[in-house]
């Protein structure tokens, strides 16, 4: 675990709310791995405040990247952080996701969820299809930069049409799961969003015997392990996200 | 302990969490995480809520039980931290105190260097706080731990009583080497637009930057009613708190909340203190306990 100063090297926004913030941390850049976050003290709070974990969306060539919307009061002080400011990043964090997969990797993001699918989609070799989902197509984050990486098939899905197929995400993956398996192709599914179509989700995975690995967002304080206060269920009981997850495989989450 | 800066218990998890962002050489002592007899799950979630000044917490002492401390955690920690720990034990009756104080004795690790009986949890109903709002109480579950242990012995209050001096005063008769000062206070936090309580436990305890002048005034009072040594807490975030708290009687300073912020809150604190009393004529450290002039 690193514990660096890191001046940021682009803040911007994309539209909806939802922003890039670039870091420039070398040393963390190169030891992320996909599923992992950073945990960022917010300049303009009060020292005292507690830090705000991060799913990372890239980390390459010495830059951290992290795709984030202002949902809180964290996140609203964290939009006004200028380029050049200097910031206090604690990471790589947590458990993330595997990068490897035996049969096609699913990869299904609702929201900012999409964030470290973006940087799994870049470490998994060879064909993978994206399922997108979001409210309008606003939500729909990162179209462009997906669509840059190599061998990557994206679906999307809106819940008011307005891009993609009118429903929620698990429509357009129900469709390929029933292609795969009629198929007799082997599939693992990677899911980052809110709680409600990652339920979907690995059920879809236990209910097919496939592997599925589950990034949960909870609350956190200390992103270490050491406060206990970030817990999910599992078959082991309660297990603290930040460090035996964020990415839990689906047959271990208790629902 | 080889500095005056010691970890708070439930801040720091078993000592190797933070391992890589803290300078563990500023570190006079760890206090690990509340330890009893059996696993213990904790309460359901959420189980904080940020407030301005601090933190309100009611984890409810999730733990692993002491076998699996003392054959995982301790022999990971021995491996990797060369910092004595002080280990937080708790029970749900003045037996299950014992038990986990004679079992942690009589395991003889060297990395255990200390016990802290926490009688002052508030989230956790049996057990915790109601040991330690009844000085008779307090006496009787003290002096069944100081029969089951000869290491060090420090007894953690609770700081929501009218007066501490009966606490002290019992402790002290008990046998206790010395006093950890304060537990969190208790708190409450409501969600206003969905008329709830925020914590699944509905209350919880504060701790953090906004407890630590009723910690000094704690401090004072417990300082004026016995010599055993104090190791004080609850709002640690510089030096001059930790200052603060020597000045009115603490012998050591442990640092909690503030770590969560910044994990390296401890190498500031403990050079600051070095700072301070070379600025003003202190021969050591230890010379500050008690300094307050009033």
């Amino acid at each position: 675990m690193l514990n660096e100063k890191c001046r940021i090297l682009e803040h911007v926004e994309i539209g909806a709310g939802y922003r890039y913030i670039v870091f420039d941390a070398p040393k963390m850049a190169a030891a992320l791995t996909p599923g992992q976050f950073v945990h960022v003290k917010v300049p303009a709070l009060e020292p005292s405040a507690l830090r705000r974990p991060f799913s990372v969306f890239d980390a390459e060539d010495g830059r951290v990247t992290v795709l984030y919307k202002a949902v809180g009061r964290g996140t609203f002080a964290l939009n006004g952080a200028k380029v050049g400011d200097e910031v206090s990043v604690l990471g790589p964090l947590g458990h993330g996701f595997p990068v490897k997969c035996a049969g096609v990797p699913l990869l299904v993001g609702g929201g900012y969820g999409v964030a470290p699918l973006h940087f799994l989609a870049k470490r998994l070799p060879g064909e993978k299809r994206l399922f997108i989902g979001g409210r309008t197509a606003a939500d729909l984050l990162a179209l462009d930069k997906f669509a840059a990486i190599d061998g990557v098939k994206v679906y999307t899905a809106t819940n008011d049409g307005s891009a993609g197929v009118k429903g929620l995400v698990t429509d357009p993956l129900d469709d390929v799961l029933i292609e795969l398996r009629g198929e007799a192709r082997k599939f693992e599914l990677f899911a980052c969003g809110p709680d409600p179509m990652l339920k979907a989700v690995a059920m879809r995975a236990t209910g097919t015997g496939s592997p599925g690995w589950i990034s949960m967002d909870r609350h956190m304080i200390c992103g270490v392990g050491a406060c206990y206060a970030c817990i999910q269920k599992t078959v082991r009981g309660n297990s603290r996200c930040c460090i035996e997850g964020p990415v839990f495989a689906a047959k271990d989450l208790v629902w | 302990m080889a500095t005056p800066v010691a970890t708070a218990s439930g801040t720091f998890g078993y000592g190797t969490e933070y391992i890589g962002a803290v300078d563990y050489s500023k570190l006079g002592a760890v206090t690990a995480k509340g330890i009893r007899v059996d696993p213990w799950p904790g309460n359901a979630m959420p189980r904080h809520a940020e407030v301005p000044g601090g933190l309100v917490n009611a984890i409810g002492l999730q733990g692993t039980g002491v076998e699996h401390f003392l054959k995982f955690t301790v022999p990971w920690y021995a491996q990797n931290v060369k910092v004595p720990m002080i280990v937080n034990i708790w029970g749900g009756s003045v037996d299950e105190y014992a038990a986990v104080a004679r079992r942690l004795t009589e395991a003889a690790h060297p990395s255990i260097g200390a016990l802290e009986m926490n009688v002052s949890c508030p989230n956790v109903k049996a057990g915790g706080h109601t040991f330690g709002q009844d000085p008779k109480v307090l006496s009787e579950v003290v002096s069944a731990v100081r029969k089951a242990t000869t290491l060090p012995l420090l007894v953690k209050l609770a700081p929501n009583v009218p007066s501490i001096a009966p606490y002290v005063k019992a402790c002290e008769d008990a046998g206790a080497d010395a006093l950890s000062l304060i537990n969190t206070i208790p708190a409450m936090v409501i969600d206003i637009e969905r008329r709830r309580p925020v914590l699944a436990n509905v209350t919880g305890g504060l701790s953090g930057r906004g407890i630590h002048p009723a910690a000094v005034k704690l401090v004072y009072d417990a300082h004026k009613a016995t010599k055993l040594p104090i190791l004080a807490m609850g709002g640690v975030y510089e030096a001059k708190d930790a200052i603060e708290f020597m000045l009115a009687g603490a012998t050591a300073v442990a640092v909690g909340t503030a770590t969560f912020s910044d994990p390296d809150v401890v190498a500031k604190v403990c050079d600051g203190i070095v700072a301070y009393c070379g600025r003003h004529g202190f021969a050591s450290v230890s010379a500050l306990t008690g300094a307050l002039e009033v």
